[in-house]
């Protein structure tokens, strides 16, 4: 192990690799999603029988789960930006991405009703 | 060698624009800067490709901040959230220029922000050049393709379809 490594194994390093990982995620989707949506092209039935999936519990999760990439993907791109850009960004990085995961755990929480309630609702009844 | 040369040719010291090689206040030669731009310099044919990127990723992703999280909280959030999307409700919205706009300027800042950044992906870990290539090929031609069909959905649709 090299000395003086405080970039390896640490914050910078760890939100890199989580910036990555969403972004191929969030990608993907994207790909299914222009797709789906093409289908208003095709008849009124076909597209509202393939957004029906979207509005079953098991894909609610992973709606939630993409908002989940998007919000941290989002937050930390603007960690990124203010790091460039900012002439004390990167002295406040590590600062900056506590502050991006903290944003992230309330805004997580407050999309818990609005994404799964009607998952809830479809799964214990109202 | 005549004693009016200045420039010591043979010891591979070359001539430096603006400047003698030698002069009372510099005695020993004076040497071109490693990495000086000179009339010599040959012009890069690269460009500035990847800088441009760098920065449209940046200025993208500010844009795409807004436009992203607000589509998330209208098809999402507001308003039942998604039991409530349908064709209608497509209709309904693509019926206002205002969100065509908005959808468009997505799927194109979306699509390009996303094929850069799986581009960097390529580029970081498929190590054969024919890997990458190949990769990238199949990346560009999905992205071309998604990107005129989601502008071909946008500009014809019609909600009259049936």
């Amino acid at each position: 192990m090299p000395a003086g490594t405080l970039y390896r194994g640490r914050e910078g390093m760890w939100s890199w690799v989580a910036h990555r990982v969403t972004g191929v995620l969030i990608f993907f989707f994207l790909f299914v999603h222009v797709l789906d949506t093409a289908l208003v092209r095709v008849s009124p039935e076909d597209y509202d029988r393939v957004v029906a999936t979207y509005k079953t519990p098991i894909v609610a999760v992973l709606e939630y789960g993409l908002v989940a990439a998007i919000l941290f993907h989002a937050l930390n791109g603007l960690r990124i930006i203010a790091v460039d850009f900012w002439s004390k960004g990167p002295r406040f990085q590590k600062q900056m991405l506590w502050s991006v995961v903290g944003l992230w755990v309330v805004l997580m929480i407050g999309a818990i009703y609005p994404v799964l309630g009607h998952a809830a609702r479809e799964l214990f009844g109202s | 060698m005549s004693t009016t040369e200045k420039t010591a040719d043979v010891s591979g010291i070359g001539p430096v624009e603006g400047a003698d090689v030698y002069s009372v206040d510099h005695p020993a030669p004076l040497i071109e800067a490693p990495r000086k731009r000179t009339k010599k310099t040959p012009k890069s044919t690269r460009g500035n490709f990847e800088m441009a990127a760098w920065l449209f990723m940046r200025l993208s992703g500010v844009v795409l901040v807004v436009l992203v999280i607000g589509h998330l909280l209208i098809q999402l959030v507001l308003d039942g959230g998604v039991s409530k999307i349908g064709f209608a409700f497509v209709a309904g919205r693509w019926a206002s220029p205002f969100w065509q706009v908005w959808d468009l300027l997505m799927l194109w800042l979306a699509m390009l922000h996303g094929a850069n950044g799986l581009r960097t992906v390529i580029n970081d870990y498929a190590e054969r050049a024919n890997t990458r290539l190949w990769l990238k090929g199949l990346l560009y031609t999905a992205t071309v393709f998604t990107i005129l069909l989601g502008t071909l959905v946008i500009f014809t649709f019609d909600p009259n379809i049936r």
